[in-house]
């Protein structure tokens, strides 16, 4: 029967590839992918990546029942292959670029404009084995019309007032109405998978940390444990209990900043204040125990640069005492402002089957219900010691976004206690051994689940790379939550979702 | 002779202390929030560079454009001129009209909102329009008390209204509670202070004041902000001179009782100034669809002020 067919068992028709750790990875024919296209109308595998190569694409799945991870790889010389996007409306976006990228034709894709090049490059599909030329006409890019008595278009961005990165929103409005809201990203594309095309391991190791800056730990983590998996490294014990310190730090310096940057933008500074000291005092610690206030290049593959001196972790058990009461009150004055709560309950509701139809992660998804953590599933050290729990709140509104952000806070620093006390003794790195193939790693960082596969040499060059940001799944959801709310809101909306622009232009 | 002087010292004064006051509010916000924050005069030095600097004008502007600033920087200035800060003892006292207040006032946000519209950015009309909401919402309740002020003390002149309270003519009246209360919520409103509007914030889509001015620069934005802090001015010394008159000197009074009243103005506007910086640390904005509410609010409680007058002499 059709119906009990696991992700692995309708994969094994496909050709295994050899040398793909730790997950499994084949090769599909056009009818076998067209078969898993259509397949994926009706199963619940959830579409972890999709990216390209000059001759292939390839799709990451996620067996939610099982468990079970792999990558199913579409060879495609003739340059055209079965959208996956009408399965999974969370491709759409992923194929324009595909397309835009790597030159290869998603069809029967309905949305076909392009998506990261805006026609100012100086030519077409640039990781294509063969460069296109630049077209001569004029670039046009249509955005979704929306007709009708009083409707009227607000253009922002993409350069915003604030500090931030760059993004342009389309809005139709009837007055402050939003009837729609169309993105326009790309704005920070930086062809870093170009740019990882053939590189030393160490050199992408820094390029792969800085393709999101505010979760570099992530990246870091999930491009080490990719490479770690291709070359079969066995990192020590000690390596993974530092890197989770590390991810942790990170995830708590990223979400009281969010927390605080969320009441900013109705207008209640005095929380961005206090929360400002509290990443403040995180990034001191980071950078008193290793070196960098972002921890940026610690996590390299093979293990950590920097080991954590008694010293150190002296350190930061006393800053952690005076962190939690101060992270305590202002969870209280969150509580008890209703001005704030008047703002943020039922602003900007992500509706749960669409974060589930997107497989959207992170605080957008725990917000609407979906628990899903790469910590815990497919799972990587030492989190299985570390007793983690997912908080889920099922409103899907700012303020359940803001609830998520608190509860992983205090997660976090109850696992920070539990690190330092358990954290084994050894060597914190090991050398990589020299060995060709091809892995894949899942990392949750902040945000979400972070993917990164990649293909090395038996040099250790870094033959294809491809960084997968949470936000991708993430962004479309932000357009159906404004929709019904009114324009003034928009930017609490946004705040909360906190997408990241670098990481999805790549 | 002394009322034409006192007047003179009332437009300049007016004008020469409203950056100090608006820069006394940033400086209490930035103090309440942990950070060291700018100088109270900062805003002295911001509008000098402005001034300095080169007016930048859309080509798709009319004159309607460059004339709002003037024309709102006049407007306000006048309004402010008009109030009593110090003493009534001035040239203009007697055509000075809280209802005339409430025009010039009119004048100055039809213009800005004008502007705003004139050069067809999507910002300066969404300002406009938020900025006719709270308007059609805020005048009434200013008239509201506006009424209820003229039915206790039978003048709309302020000069009039403070001699009448000064005189002993009122005694702790719940009406001039809840005109007081209206007012402040008026005073909120109009000069686009938190919960209504957040006078520092970069978010262009929550902008209600700073959407229409985003497009001016130089002489033009120096003049747009300093109506903006002459009106915060104006409803400080409003609110003071009406509510807590005492200081202010009476016509005929000698030069020191004038500088007594200075320095109650003075006194006066810094209080009711930390006071808004405190008010603005504890509270979030509220949703543009709250502003009918607030508002109704504010006109609902002049209404109650007017009423109650009725009622009480009935008793």
């Amino acid at each position: 029967m059709m119906g009990n067919v696991t992700l692995l068992e309708f994969l094994s028709f496909g050709q295994p590839v050899e040398g793909h750790r730790p997950y499994p990875r084949f090769q599909l024919d056009k009818r076998a992918w067209q078969a898993l296209v259509e397949r994926l109308l009706a199963a619940d595998w959830v579409l972890m990546a999709e990216w390209g190569e000059p001759d292939e694409v390839h799709l990451a799945l996620r067996d939610e029942e099982t468990g079970d991870v792999a990558v199913a790889s579409h060879p495609c010389p003739e340059h055209r292959f079965f959208a996956v996007g009408h399965a999974r409306p969370g491709a759409i976006r992923l194929e324009r670029a595909i397309h835009d990228l790597w030159g290869l034709v998603p069809m029967g894709l309905e949305d076909r404009r392009p998506w990261l090049d805006h026609g100012r490059w100086p030519y077409r599909h640039p990781l294509a084995r063969h460069r296109a030329a630049r077209a001569e006409a004029p670039y046009h890019y249509a955005f979704l019309a929306a007709e009708g008595e009083g409707l009227h278009q607000i253009p922002v961005g993409p350069v915003h007032a604030g500090v931030i990165e760059p993004g342009h929103f389309r809005f139709h409005a009837q007055g402050e109405a939003v009837v729609r809201l169309e993105e326009r990203l790309g704005y920070v594309h930086k062809g870093i998978e170009g740019l990882l095309r053939g590189t030393p391991m160490d050199q992408a190791a820094r390029i792969v940390g800085r393709v999101s800056g505010d979760s570099t730990v992530a990246y870091a983590l999930a491009f080490a444990r990719a490479a770690e998996a291709a070359t079969g490294c066995e990192v020590p014990p000690r390596a993974h209990w530092l890197r989770a310190l590390m991810a942790e730090m990170e995830r708590i310096a990223n979400h009281v900043f969010d927390i605080g940057a969320i009441c900013n933008d109705a207008a209640f500074t005095i929380m961005l204040s206090h929360m400002g000291v509290l990443r403040e005092k995180i990034l001191r610690a980071n950078h008193a125990m290793f070196g960098h206030r972002l921890l940026m290049d610690v996590v390299v593959p093979g293990g950590v640069t920097r080991d954590l001196s008694d010293a150190g972790a002296e350190a930061l058990r006393h800053m952690l005492y005076g962190f939690r009461k101060a992270f305590e009150r202002a969870f209280t004055l969150y509580e008890n402002t209703p001005s704030l709560s008047d703002r943020t309950l039922g602003t900007g509701i992500a509706h749960s089957s669409l974060v589930n139809r997107f497989g959207a992660g992170g605080f957008v998804g725990r917000a609407s219900l979906r628990s899903h953590d790469a910590r815990l599933a497919p799972g990587y050290p030492p989190y299985g010691k570390l007793g983690l729990t997912v908080p889920t709140f099922s409103e899907g509104d700012v303020n359940a976004r803001v609830m998520v952000r608190f509860a992983e806070v205090r997660e976090s620093l109850r696992m920070i206690a539990e690190i330092l006390s358990d954290m084994p003794e050894g060597a914190p790195r090991t050398p990589l051994p020299q060995v060709a193939g091809e892995g894949l790693s899942m990392v949750e960082s902040f945000r979400g689940e972070v993917l990164v596969w990649l293909r090395l040499a038996e040099n250790g060059t870094v033959l294809a790379c491809h960084p997968h940001d949470p936000s991708w799944f993430q962004w479309p959801l932000l357009e159906a939550a404004i929709e019904g709310n009114i324009v003034a809101d928009f930017p609490i909306c946004n705040k909360s979702f906190n997408c990241s622009y670098s990481g999805h232009d790549l | 002779m002394n009322a034409a002087v006192w007047q003179l010292v009332q437009v300049f004064l007016v004008v020469a202390i409203s950056p100090l006051i608006t820069g006394w509010v940033r400086f209490v916000k930035s103090r309440l929030n942990g950070r060291a924050g700018a100088s109270p005069f900062q805003p002295y030095r911001d509008t000098y560079r402005l001034l300095q600097k080169e007016a930048v004008v859309a080509h798709s502007a009319s004159w309607v454009f460059r004339a709002a600033p003037y024309v709102t920087f006049t407007a306000v200035w006048l309004a402010a001129a008009i109030i009593p800060t110090f003493t009534t003892d001035m040239v203009l006292a007697p055509a000075a009209d809280l209802i005339a207040l409430v025009a010039l006032l009119g004048v100055a946000r039809f213009w800005t909102a004008l502007a705003g519209m004139d050069v067809g950015t999507s910002f300066g009309g969404l300002g406009a329009s938020r900025e006719m909401m709270i308007a059609s919402l805020a005048e009434p309740a200013m008239l509201m008390v506006t009424f209820s002020l003229s039915l206790i003390s039978g003048t709309t002149a302020p000069a009039q209204i403070i001699a009448f309270i000064l005189g002993g003519g009122v005694g702790i009246e719940v009406s001039m509670g809840l005109a007081l209360a209206a007012l402040v919520m008026v005073a909120i409103a109009e000069n686009g202070r938190i919960p209504i509007d957040n006078p520092a914030t970069h978010l262009e889509l929550t902008m209600v004041h700073e959407a229409m001015v985003l497009e001016y620069s130089g002489r033009h934005l120096a003049l747009m902000e300093g109506a903006g802090m002459v009106r915060l001015t104006l409803y400080m010394a409003l609110i003071g001179a009406i509510f807590v008159p005492w200081g202010v000197a009476a016509p005929g009074g000698s030069v020191v009782e004038a500088m007594i009243g200075l320095a109650a103005f003075l006194a006066k506007s810094f209080v009711l100034a930390t006071a808004l910086g405190v008010f603005e640390t504890m509270i979030a904005k509220m949703r543009v669809f709250r502003y009918a509410d607030f508002l109704g609010g504010a006109l609902l409680l002049g209404l109650l002020a007017t009423i109650f007058l009725y009622v009480s002499e009935a008793v």
